[in-house]
């Protein structure tokens, strides 16, 4: 088992490297040019100053040098300068991250939470009212649009009914947690100052339930699917022939074999979850990855887009490295 | 007898389909005695399956039990509350599946689900449970049962997961045993062993058994009553001996003789009975198998017969033996002919044929892994030949079928097919060859593509090699096909999910035959079908021979089905063939312990069988010396020499140091 862990790691590592490569060529061949969104039509017309701001951001070097350069870098820990924001990328990441994680998490485990169950109901009370209610949720998240979740959920929980807090992570007068890791339930958890932890928890509600609606559709709806195979599965004809209680067949016999497909799709969710939150996050005002990201695509920041290459491939080979490992756990024909 | 452990009175199992309400079980009774086996037979679709779930009530909607009492003890199980129910299942009564690779749940240890229930019914702690559950499992005679206890079902093979369904039905010292088809997915060596586990339990625990099979053979060993289903209905019961010898329902007489048996005339056609089953959504009026009846009289359309007593002990319903008459003995074979030998020459010559698979890697440094599937095949096949090649699953039999139609390529050896070397031919060249040598496969619905009409389905053959300029062309081609296998032409262009798999296996025979072929490789063409229609589909192609001239290449590990149908056998043994002889012959005379023990295990009523201990080696490792020596009876020191290939009769060559040293225990 160590030994198989050892081997993904290291090439998860590789495959790291080789998306690298992948995505700073695609990224330099692109139509569009940083310069012009940049410097702006009037400065990038005068031949001088573009030369040198090419020169100032490394860009008229061959393309082979300016990878060895990013990938020096990298070994250093340094991911670049940004050239939007003139800071260091790996500074704007870290700060962008964790709003971004702790907003995915929290989504994920809703829609875990509330999927698997409602999902497993719906497969054991087949046709029943549970069933309806979760077909209902399923075709629901997953097809109705991000933004007019977003704005239902807003204009009924913040504007009507007023039992939610506004976009943002947290009161505008409050002050964030200082010092600490960025994650706001977390930071004010460990201080003990519950008063901001309630109000940084209430602010993750809306956006939280808008980004784990699709999610939370497609692990319901796949667990239905993979419980209603698994319960008529011989194996499970075979534990009710042996007397066992309908939980136990349903909970230990079913679901552990329904849980396979669950957790594939459980960990690419998650994955997206942290890449694709840009429209949650604008919509909230939520200071994430994914706010971060359409701003540098948008200005052709190559060493930020770079850089959340990186970081994105870094988390989608962790979770898949998870995944595997989970497999490996449940089913044991995986197992070598 | 004492007061029955199992009494089924008129019980209704209904199907509320779309189409309509499908009653497959119709009122049907029986009892079970404490220590007593009773098997129930039928064909598919007959209702037998469908009885054994009602009686633990483990159907699921939107089939629903309508009628009758499950008297278990006196008590009915039909009106059991659900916890009732619960704290019965597994432990008053307990059942064994058919598939042990879907029965047994894929994740979770082998101790845990042979052990659960003993738990859950509150008879022993978890620590007096495991120590139950590996002893359970040592009686049962799973291998090293320790080891096997912390395992998973996957790491097991078919024969040893069986076992441990039967140990979790056991576990609880159950007085009832009901077995759905507990043997079917296994060979036949592997059969007797689980066949003589289930008559040792019987015998020592006085457990009550109901065997569920389609196989008379299986049925027969073991059980002393049989009940025989039909449509859903029970048509005969009577003890096992009575109803083999003199089967008082037409069904029941169809059954007992549409099976090749191993003492029954070699090569010649079967009497089977034609048609198939009624419409369960529209069933006659009268008696369910008039229809196919070849002694129907007019009441029978009219009236629906009860089930009477027609003998001492002996229930059937049908108006013919009512009134307690017998029905004829099997009717004479309509061909007796001796097969001719033949000077001319051999239409297929395969010479030291060599096929390994290479598994993938486990790691990257590893080892490579290979599968020793056909290690040295010789053999020949006359024009106009039925050579039939038996052996256990894993013995390499469906490569050499795959290798002498060139689906694969021989890694070693020389093929010869009507005088030319076809070995190593490709591409444009092989193309040609393949009018001349058709395949039909064994699965008659994996191996038609759903989505093509049956009439495209045998056009394409036609337009690919030339045969036919367009389809129209190929129609009246299709038409005169359809009729030769025996199915409506205009049935063209239906699909083939709308056939039955008889109906389909003919489709198949059909697809073979269009581009007039002189060898037909059958692999294991009836092993999926219902006894009957078996019969039908072999006197086919017995037909198809008398008339077209072919030779077959016929594979089955059905050691009576090839009796019946070929002329000379084969008999392979772990990627060899281990002894080769006229069918009649071979199965006088077996000389090869292999052989011996083989036509020993295949389950008839009243014989003594040889069984065999163990399973297979593993075709990982190549043995030295005899293959058969790890498991055959009578080894020697000697054997660990590769044997020799010596000639004992005309044509009788057996690959064994000491040919006849075993003898069957007839």
């Amino acid at each position: 088992m160590l030994r198989y862990v050892a081997i993904r790691l290291v090439s998860a590592v590789v495959m790291a490297l080789l998306a690298s490569g992948v995505i700073f060529l695609i990224s330099n061949f692109v139509p569009g040019d940083p310069v012009l969104a940049q410097l702006g039509d009037i400065l990038a017309s005068d031949p001088a100053v573009v030369a040198q701001w090419r020169a100032k951001w490394g860009l008229d070097l061959p393309l082979w040098d300016r990878y060895w350069i990013f990938l020096n870098g990298l070994l250093h820990g340094d991911l670049g300068i940004s050239i939007a924001t003139r800071r260091p990328v790996l500074e704007d990441i870290v700060q962008y991250a964790p709003a971004t994680i702790e907003l995915a998490t929290v989504s994920f485990l809703l829609a875990l939470v509330i999927g698997i169950p409602l999902g497993v109901a719906a497969a054991v009370w087949r046709d029943s009212a549970v069933d309806a209610v979760a077909r209902a949720v399923s075709l629901l998240g997953v097809s109705a649009p991000t933004f007019w979740l977003a704005f239902i959920v807003l204009a009924i929980f913040y504007g009507w009914l007023g039992w939610a807090p506004g976009p943002g992570r947290l009161d505008p007068i409050a002050f964030p947690p200082e010092g600490g890791t960025g994650f706001f339930l977390w930071d004010t958890a460990m201080a003990g100052d519950w008063e901001t932890f309630q109000d940084a928890a209430a602010h993750l509600v809306l956006p939280a339930i808008v980004l784990a609606a699709a999610t939370l559709g497609l692990i319901t709806r796949t667990t239905r699917a993979a419980m209603l195979e698994c319960l008529h599965q011989d194996y499970v004809r075979v534990a009710r022939a042996k007397g066992m209680k309908e939980r136990v067949v349903v909970l230990h016999h079913a679901l552990r074999n329904a849980l396979v497909p669950v957790v594939t799709l459980g960990g690419l969710a998650y994955a997206n979850l942290l890449t694709g939150a840009v429209m949650t996050e604008t919509i909230f005002a939520w200071p994430g990855l994914g706010r971060y990201t359409f701003r540098s695509a948008a200005a052709l920041d190559f060493p930020a887009i770079m850089g959340i290459t990186l970081v994105v491939s870094a988390t989608y080979l962790l979770v898949n490295l998870l995944v595997d490992l989970s497999y490996a756990m449940l089913d044991p024909r995986v197992r070598r | 007898m004492s007061a029955p452990v199992l009494d089924v009175r008129g019980l209704v199992t209904v199907f509320h389909t779309d189409a309509g309400p499908v009653r497959a079980v119709d009122g049907v009774s029986f009892a079970v005695g404490k220590g007593e086996t009773l098997g129930i037979v039928g064909e598919s679709g007959s209702g037998k399956s469908v009885t054994a779930q009602s009686l633990m009530r483990l159907l699921d909607p939107p089939a629903r039990i309508e009628g009758g009492e499950v008297l278990f003890e006196g008590r009915d199980v039909l009106t059991m509350s659900r916890r009732q129910l619960t704290a019965w299942r597994g432990a008053g009564a307990a059942m064994v599946f058919q598939d042990s690779l879907t029965g047994l749940n894929p994740v979770i240890r082998i101790l845990r689900q042979v052990t659960e229930h003993v738990v859950a019914h509150g008879r022993m702690d978890r620590r007096a449970a495991r120590r139950h559950g590996i002893d359970l499992l040592r009686r049962m005679g799973v291998a090293s049962p320790e080891r096997a206890a912390a395992s998973y079902p996957h790491q097991f093979s078919g024969g040893m997961r069986q076992r441990v369904m039967i140990g979790i039905g056991m576990a609880n010292d159950p007085k009832l045993l009901i077995a759905d088809e507990p043997t079917t997915a296994l060979d036949v060596t592997i059969q007797a062993q689980i066949l003589d586990l289930l008559g040792n339990l019987n015998e020592k625990f006085g457990t009550a058994i109901v065997l569920i099979s389609h196989d008379l053979g299986v049925i027969g060993t073991i059980c002393q009553r049989i009940v025989v289903m039909y449509a859903g209905e029970v048509v005969e019961e009577g003890p096992t001996a009575a109803v083999l010898e003199d089967p008082r329902h037409p069904y029941a007489w169809a059954l007992a003789n549409a099976v090749p048996r191993l003492d029954s005339p070699v090569a010649e056609r079967l009497p089977g009975i034609e048609g198939a089953p009624p419409d369960p959504l529209a069933m006659p009026a009268g008696c369910r198998f008039m229809p196919r009846c070849p002694w129907r009289l007019s009441r029978c359309g009219a009236e629906r017969p009860p089930l009477v007593e027609v003998a001492p002990g002996r229930l059937a319903r049908c108006w013919v033996t009512a009134d307690g008459r017998r029905l004829p003995p099997r009717t004479e074979p309509l061909h007796a002919k001796p097969p001719q030998p033949s000077t001319r020459e051999p239409l297929l010559v395969a010479r030291d044929l060599v096929k390994h698979f290479p598994l993938p890697k486990k790691t990257f440094f590893g080892t490579r892994e290979v599968v020793h599937a056909v290690n040295g095949v010789s053999l020949h096949v006359m024009p106009g030949e039925r050579l039939g090649i038996v052996g256990e699953s894993g013995c390499g039999k469906s490569t050499l079928a795959r290798l002498v139609t060139r689906l694969h390529r021989p890694d070693a050896g020389d093929i010869r097919f009507d005088g030319q070397d076809i070995a190593t031919l490709n591409g444009e060249a092989l193309r040609r060859l393949r009018p001349r040598l058709q395949m039909v496969f064994q699965d008659p619905y994996a191996s038609l593509n759903p989505r093509m009409r049956v009439g495209d389905i045998l056009a394409e053959p036609l337009l690919v090699h030339g045969r036919a300029a367009s389809p129209a062309e190929a129609a009246g081609r299709i038409a005169s096909l359809l009729e030769l296998v025996g199915l409506n032409p205009a049935w063209a262009a239906r699909f083939p999910h709308e056939f039955s798999g008889g109906q389909r296996q003919r489709i198949s025979i059909a697809r073979a035959l269009a581009l007039e072929p002189s060898l037909i490789v059958a692999d294991e063409p009836v092993s999926a079908l219902d006894v009957n229609v078996q019969a039908q589909v072999l006197n086919l192609m017995l037909d198809l021979r008398e008339r077209m001239g072919l030779a077959y290449l016929f594979i089955a590990h059905d050691l009576a089905v090839v009796r019946a149908f070929c002329d000379r056998v084969a008999v392979m043994y772990l990627g060899r063939i281990v002894e080769e002889a006229p069918a009649r012959e071979l199965f006088a005379h077996p000389a090869h312990p292999y052989t011996v023990s083989l036509l020993s295990a295949v389950p008839e009523p009243g014989r003594q069988r040889i069984v065999l201990g163990g399973e297979p080696p593993s075709t990982l490792r190549l043995p030295q010396g005899c293959a058969f020596r790890a498991r055959c009876p009578v080894a020697q020191r000697v054997c660990a020499e590769p044997p020799p290939l010596t000639e004992i009769a005309p044509g009788h060559r057996v690959l064994c140091h000491a040919p006849g040293s075993l003898k069957g225990a007839a």
